[in-house]
């Protein structure tokens, strides 16, 4: 289609790398300074680089503990939402899509109108139900509120909708119940679109902050963006080095694993977002 | 799926039928029971009892608990700081969402359309949207902003108050949301233009048409549906605004830049006050909500118009 080296596609490669270096240049300036000696990091005018290239930052960061423990709470947190989020809302739209009982319409309109729930508005009585139910400082504080993502039960419940219910429909007549037809046939068949909102739930959640800031005082229970928003407020100081050595260990894995299953990636966030069309 | 399986209702005998149709219809609260157990419970619940909170006097300590009718709401309009950062979330959402759209389209335009090192482009440009708001906030607040060895005022030898400016800090709480966030839009944008049937290219290429009228004949015309979806899912983001504020700024200078969010929670966990503070985020929610139906009704018409 495109010639390979057309004038045209030379002015927008220059255009492209101008523009890519100018977005990676903060996170570039922020490695650059987690890798100088502490003493280096201020000095006027810029240099990108330090008289050594060390990982001293590194070693004292994960050295004082904090941020490995963060990082589970985050992996350990994100994870059970995930898993979580994605199996109710799977058998609650399939329940929508395929089956029959009373007050399934009343029923589903109450759950898409929670779409517009924004669960930013709801702190105060949230905040006020952990303190009844002893959950503040446990990981189910941070986890349960999360799990109620209306709007993965409406993406799946389109899809299901979609789904030709011949297949199932076999099942049944060859004997097998409602419930493995579903953990059997159903799921399995849709591994893409499970994939893509589990992709967009763990990513919404890993960088989660106002509800588990708000849930969480006791840095044991922290996730990483909460862990990480104490240290800015005080125990690093000025001492930048370590500060951006944080800041890159909590930042780069997810950019990791973006480069290694792009695809994935781009498919659940562009599937999940476009959910409204 | 392409496997076609023959109905089994049609001609199977009656026994089967009633085992189908049975299995058919069977478990269905089930299904949907834990998750509607874990929504009544942590949606449905804290909204009523978010807006009993609203009508009350009750503290952070769940004690001084009466009914005042709308007693905080009529405080809350009458409040200048609830006024000043509702008007500062509306002024970022103006402020942002018009760069966040149209970047993310120019970027996505721009990226589509060339041929080599399609990840490393995607990299760039989606990768801070992977960055959680306090990686991205610690980031330009200690290296990016400041006024003396910060990148911004570094490389471009100049020595303004970024933060510190009451005039400019908003904008560069725009600055950093848009480079932290376009790469959502860009990622909409870019499976909306792979979406676009070649066809129609190719044909215009045969009327001779030149590049920049394909963009204003068919590329443009063909994104409007997401332009439409992405305008909305940005107006509702940014309303929601509160993490890079809270952390770069923690509202000031003078308060020029509390958005809303921040404002009801520094009354409900700061001033302890949490009915106050629930009236507060109920006027936010009332904004939200209206945009959300505004969107519901374009799209319903959208849909109508299309069939």
């Amino acid at each position: 289609m495109t010639k390979r080296f057309s004038p045209s596609q030379l002015v927008l490669l220059v255009i492209a790398v101008i523009l890519a270096a100018v977005w990676i240049a903060p996170i570039a300036w922020g490695l650059a300074t987690s890798l100088k000696p502490e003493d280096e990091t201020t000095v006027i005018p810029l240099q990108w680089f330090g008289s050594e290239l060390t990982f001293d930052a590194y070693a004292l960061v994960l050295g004082t503990g904090g941020i490995v423990k963060w990082a589970i709470n985050s992996v350990v947190t994100a994870v059970i939402v995930t898993f979580l989020t994605v199996l109710f809302s799977a058998m609650a739209a399939y329940g929508f899509a395929r089956t029959q009982f009373r007050g399934q319409r009343a029923l589903l309109g109450l759950i898409l109108a929670g779409i517009m729930v924004p669960p930013h508005v709801l702190i105060a009585p949230l905040f006020a139900q952990m303190v009844a139910l002893g959950l503040v400082d446990t990981w189910w504080a941070i986890i349960l509120p999360q799990v109620a993502a209306p709007l993965i039960v409406f993406i799946l419940y389109k899809f299901f909708q979609d789904v030709p219910p011949e297949l199932e429909q076999a099942a049944f007549v060859d004997g097998a119940g409602r419930w493995r037809v579903f953990f059997t046939i159903v799921l399995p068949l849709s591994r893409p679109v499970l994939a893509a909102v589990s992709i967009f739930t763990f990513i919404t959640t890993w960088n989660n902050f106002l509800w588990p800031f708000l849930v969480s005082t006791d840095p044991n229970t922290m996730t990483l963006p909460v862990g990480l928003a104490n240290v800015v407020q005080g125990t690093f100081g000025l001492r930048y080095a370590q500060i951006m050595a944080s800041v890159m260990l909590a930042g780069l894995p997810l950019l990791v694993v973006f480069v290694l299953f792009q695809r994935q990636i781009i498919r659940g966030v562009a599937h999940t977002g476009l959910a409204g069309q | 799926m392409t496997t076609t399986v023959a109905a089994p209702t049609t001609g199977s005998a009656p026994l089967a039928e009633a085992k189908v149709r049975r299995s058919w219809t069977q478990h269905g609260l089930l299904f949907v029971a834990p998750f509607l157990l874990v929504y009544l419970a942590f949606l449905v619940w804290p909204t009523l009892l978010g807006l009993r909170m609203s009508l009350s006097s009750v503290n952070i300590a769940g004690s001084n608990d009466r009914l005042v009718g709308f007693a905080n709401y009529a405080e809350a309009f009458g409040d200048p700081r609830m006024w000043r950062s509702l008007w500062n979330t509306v002024v970022f959402t103006a402020l942002s969402t018009v760069p966040l759209v149209l970047l993310g389209l120019l970027f996505a335009l721009l990226v589509h359309n060339l041929r080599f090192m399609q990840w490393l482009w995607r990299l760039s440009f989606f990768g801070p949207f992977l960055l959680p708001s306090a990686v991205v906030s610690i980031l330009w607040l200690r290296m990016i902003y400041p006024p003396d060895f910060g990148l911004l005022n570094g490389t471009l030898g100049t020595d303004i108050l970024w933060l510190g400016d009451p005039g400019l800090a908003m904008w560069s709480m725009v600055l950093t949301t848009v480079w932290w966030t376009v790469g959502f839009n860009f990622l909409l944008y870019l499976a909306a233009l792979q979406s676009i049937p070649q066809h129609l290219y190719e044909a215009a290429a045969i009327d001779g048409a030149s590049a920049w009228d394909k963009l204003r004949a068919i590329t443009l015309p063909m994104l409007s549906r997401t332009t439409a979806l992405i305008v909305i899912l940005q107006l509702l983001a940014s309303l929601k605004v509160f993490d890079q504020i809270y952390l770069m700024t923690g509202g000031g200078p003078e308060d020029a830049t509390r958005p809303i969010i921040e404002y009801a929670y520094d009354m409900g966990f700061t001033s302890y006050r949490i009915g106050y503070a629930s009236a507060v985020s109920y006027i936010l929610f009332v904004l939200i909500v209206v945009v959300s139906l505004v969107q519901l009704r374009l799209f319903r018409k959208r849909e109508e118009a299309s069939s």
